[in-house]
C-alpha cells in the first residue's frame, strides 16, 4: 500500500519506470534473501542422501551421486528402540496437549470475552502478566510436585498443565470472540438461550478459525518441545522424537547423513502443517502479535 | 427467565439452568457461571504458577536434593552473587546470555523489519515470500540445532566453505571460545522470519492517507519513513523487543544440543537456563537452582519494567495524536 504512495510526487512516465526498477530491485533482494534462508534446508536434504565419502568432501558436493536412499532406512533403525515408538510418543503427547489447550482455553476465553463478573479486569491483567513469566521459576517446584505424584517417566507432567488454560491462547481466543457481534448474543438470549447455550451454539461454531489456529500452534509447540521432555523422561521407550534425536547426537556425534535424515523427518509434521494451514497460521500471529 | 425455558438442551445447560439457581437473580447466576468457566485458569494459575513460584522462593533459602532439606538462609544468594569467580558461574552465564541477547535481538529485529518493509511495497508474490522467510520458525529446535551444527562444522561445513570463496579462512566456530557465542547469534538470525510477520502486520496497519498527505506536503522517502513509519510502527517494535528479550534470554535447546549439554568450550556458551538445568537436574542442587531461577526472573522483570517505563519516551500511541489534534 505504502509502496504506491512512495512513487507519488514525481510525474508521468518516469514515475512508472522508476516504480518498475524499484520493484525489480526489491524482488532481487527478496529472492537473494530467500535463497540464503533455504540453502541450509537444501543442504540438509543433500547431506541426508549422500554416500559417506561425499559428506566430507571440500569443496562440498551439492547433488549426491548416487542418491543413497538406504541412509533413511539406516538412520531410523540405528536406535535400540523402534523409531515408530518415538513418532508415536511425539504424536500422543502433541495431540493430547492440543486437545487440552483447545478445550480449556475456549471456555476460559469465553468467560473473559462475554461475561461480566467482579474482578474480571484484575484477573485478566494477571493472565496477561503471566505471559512474561519465564517458565524456569516454576520448573523446580513442579518437578518436585510431579515426582511426588509418581509422574516421572510419564507424559502427565507435560500434558496435564495444558488442560488448565494458558495466557497466550486465552488472549488469542478472547481477541477473536470480541470480533463476533454482540447482537448475536442478544438475539440468542431472546430466543431463550442461556449462557452455556450461547457459548455452545453461537460463539463456538463461529470461532472455528480461531480454534483451528489454537490447535495448530499448540500442536507445533508441543511437537517442538524440548526442555520439558528432557527433564521428565529418562527411559528411551518414552522419548518423543526431539529427545531421541539429541540422544543420537550424543551417541553418534558425526553420523551426519543419519542426523540430517532424522532431523528432516522430525521437522516434517510442523512444516507440513504450516504449509497446509499457512493462512490461519499467519492470521493467528497477526491477531496476537506473538510469534509461533 | 424460567428454568423450563432453558431445559431440554444439552446436559450441561440443563445443569446450569436447574432450580438450584432460580432463587438468584439473573446477574448473580451469570456471575457464578463466569467464575466456574474461568476456574480452570484460576486452578492452573494457583497450582502451576503462583504456588510453584512461592515454593521456589522458599526453596531458594534451603539446600535440597528431593530427599533431604536444610535451611541455609541467604547462603545460596551470597554464593551465587559472590565476586569470587572461582566460587560461582553466575557472572559467566549472565555475560554469555547478555552477549547472546543483545547481539541477536538487534540483528533479528533489523533483518525482520527490513524484509517486512520490502514486502510491504505492494510486491507481487508476497504470500510466497512470507512462507519462505517464516519457514525456519516452525522447524523444531532440535532439527535446527543439528542442521547448524553441521553448517558450522569447521572442516567440511558449508559456512566455512562460503567464507573460503571470498578468501577468508573460517574460524572453528563452536569449538573456539572466541567464536562459539557468535555462531549461536548468527544462527538466531535465520529465525528472523517471525519478527518479519509481526512487523508486516504492523506496517499494513498504517493508513495510506498519512503517506499521501506527507507526499503532497513534499516529504521525500526518508522523511516519510522517519516521520510516519517509525512512530507508527513503534508500538509493534516495543512489543517485539519485550517478547524477544524474554524469549531469547531463555535460549536452551540450541546450546544444549550443539554443546552436548555442557555449554563449552570452556563455558563460553554456558547460558543461564542451561546452567540452571545442569544445577537442578544433573547435580540435584534444587535449592541453589531455585535461588538462581529467582535471580534470573528478577533480572528479566527489571528489564521488562525498565522497557515499559522507557516506552513513554519512544513509543507513539495513536490516541495521543488524536488528543493533540482536537
Amino acid at each position: 500500500m505504502s509502496g504506491a504512495a512512495i512513487g507519488i510526487g514525481s510525474s508521468g512516465a518516469s514515475v512508472k519506470r522508476s516504480q518498475k526498477t524499484q520493484s525489480v530491485l526489491i524482488h532481487v533482494v527478496l529472492i537473494a534473501g530467500g535463497i540464503i534462508v533455504m540453502i541450509p534446508l537444501a543442504w540438509m536434504l543433500s547431506t541426508s542422501l549422500k554416500p559417506p565419502h561425499q559428506i566430507t568432501k571440500f569443496p562440498p558436493i551439492w547433488i549426491p551421486d548416487p542418491f543413497v536412499w538406504s541412509n533413511y532406512v539406516r538412520a531410523v533403525t540405528i536406535f535400540p528402540v523402534s523409531f515408530i515408538v518415538f513418532v508415536r510418543n511425539s504424536m500422543y503427547m502433541s495431540l493430547m496437549i492440543t486437545l487440552g489447550t483447545v478445550l480449556s482455553n475456549a471456555v476460559v476465553a469465553f468467560a473473559f470475552a462475554r461475561l461480566s463478573f467482579r474482578g474480571s479486569r484484575v484477573l485478566f491483567i494477571i493472565v496477561l502478566s503471566t505471559m512474561m513469566l519465564p517458565q524456569q521459576v516454576t520448573m523446580i517446584p513442579l518437578f518436585i510436585l510431579f515426582s511426588k505424584f509418581g509422574w516421572i517417566n510419564t507424559y502427565n507432567p507435560l500434558i496435564v498443565p495444558h488442560f488448565f488454560a494458558n495466557a497466550y491462547f486465552v488472549f488469542l481466543l478472547r481477541q477473536f470472540y470480541t470480533t463476533i457481534p454482540r447482537e448475536l448474543d442478544d438475539a440468542a438470549r431472546i430466543d431463550g438461550c442461556g449462557v452455556i447455550g450461547l457459548f455452545l451454539r453461537i460463539l463456538l461454531p463461529l470461532s472455528k478459525p480461531a480454534l483451528g489456529i489454537t490447535a495448530i500452534f499448540a500442536f507445533t509447540w508441543a511437537w517442538n518441545e524440548f526442555l520439558g521432555p528432557l527433564i521428565y523422561l529418562s527411559r528411551m521407550e518414552t522419548f518423543p522424537l526431539a529427545i531421541a534425536l539429541s540422544f543420537l547426537r550424543a551417541a553418534h556425534g558425526v553420523l551426519w547423513s543419519e542426523l540430517m535424515v532424522v532431523s528432516f523427518i522430525a521437522m516434517l509434521p510442523p512444516v507440513l502443517l504450516f504449509f497446509v494451514a499457512q493462512k490461519h497460521y499467519i492470521q493467528g500471529i497477526v491477531i496476537t502479535g506473538v510469534k509461533g | 427467565m424460567s428454568a423450563q425455558a432453558q431445559s431440554g438442551r444439552t446436559p450441561l445447560s440443563r445443569f446450569f439452568s436447574s432450580s438450584v439457581w432460580t432463587r438468584r437473580t439473573l446477574k448473580q447466576k451469570e456471575e457464578l457461571i463466569a467464575y466456574l468457566l474461568v476456574s480452570p485458569w484460576v486452578i492452573g494459575f494457583l497450582a502451576f504458577i503462583l504456588g510453584p513460584m512461592l515454593t521456589s522462593l522458599g526453596l531458594s533459602f534451603t539446600e535440597t536434593d528431593l530427599f533431604t532439606l536444610e535451611f541455609v538462609g541467604f547462603e545460596n544468594y551470597t554464593k551465587l552473587l559472590s565476586f569470587d569467580t572461582t566460587r560461582t558461574l553466575f557472572w559467566t552465564t549472565l555475560y554469555n546470555t547478555a552477549y547472546y541477547v543483545f547481539l541477536s535481538i538487534p540483528l533479528t529485529i533489523t533483518a525482520g523489519f527490513f524484509i517486512a518493509t520490502l514486502l510491504n511495497q505492494n510486491i507481487s508474490g508476497q504470500p510466497t515470500y512470507r512462507v519462505v522467510y517464516y519457514l525456519p520458525a516452525v522447524i523444531p529446535g532440535i532439527a535446527t540445532s543439528l542442521l547448524w551444527l553441521w553448517l558450522f562444522q569447521p572442516e567440511f561445513g558449508l559456512i566455512n566453505w562460503a567464507l573460503s570463496l571470498v578468501g577468508i579462512e573460517g574460524p572453528r566456530w563452536l569449538f573456539d571460545r572466541s567464536t562459539a557465542k557468535m555462531a549461536l547469534v548468527l544462527m538466531s538470525v535465520w529465525g528472523a522470519g517471525s519478527n518479519m510477520l509481526i512487523f508486516l502486520a504492523g506496517l499494513q496497519g498504517i493508513p495510506t492517507e498519512l503517506y499521501e498527505a506527507a507526499t503532497i506536503d513534499g516529504a521525500g522517502i526518508w522523511r516519510r519513513f522517519r516521520s510516519i513509519t517509525i512512530p507508527m510502527i513503534s508500538p509493534t517494535l516495543f512489543f517485539v523487543v519485550v517478547t524477544q528479550i524474554i524469549w531469547s534470554s531463555q535460549v536452551f535447546t540450541n546450546v544444549y544440543v550443539m554443546t552436548e549439554g555442557k555449554g563449552g568450550p570452556a563455558n563460553a556458551t554456558l547460558m543461564m537456563v542451561l546452567y540452571l538445568y545442569q544445577v537442578a537436574f544433573r547435580q540435584y542442587r534444587m535449592g541453589y537452582a531455585s535461588a538462581y531461577a529467582w535471580i534470573f526472573f528478577l533480572i528479566l522483570l527489571v528489564f521488562t519494567l525498565l522497557l515499559f517505563r522507557s516506552s513513554k519516551a519512544w513509543v507513539y500511541y495513536e490516541t495521543e495524536i488524536g488528543g493533540q489534534r482536537s
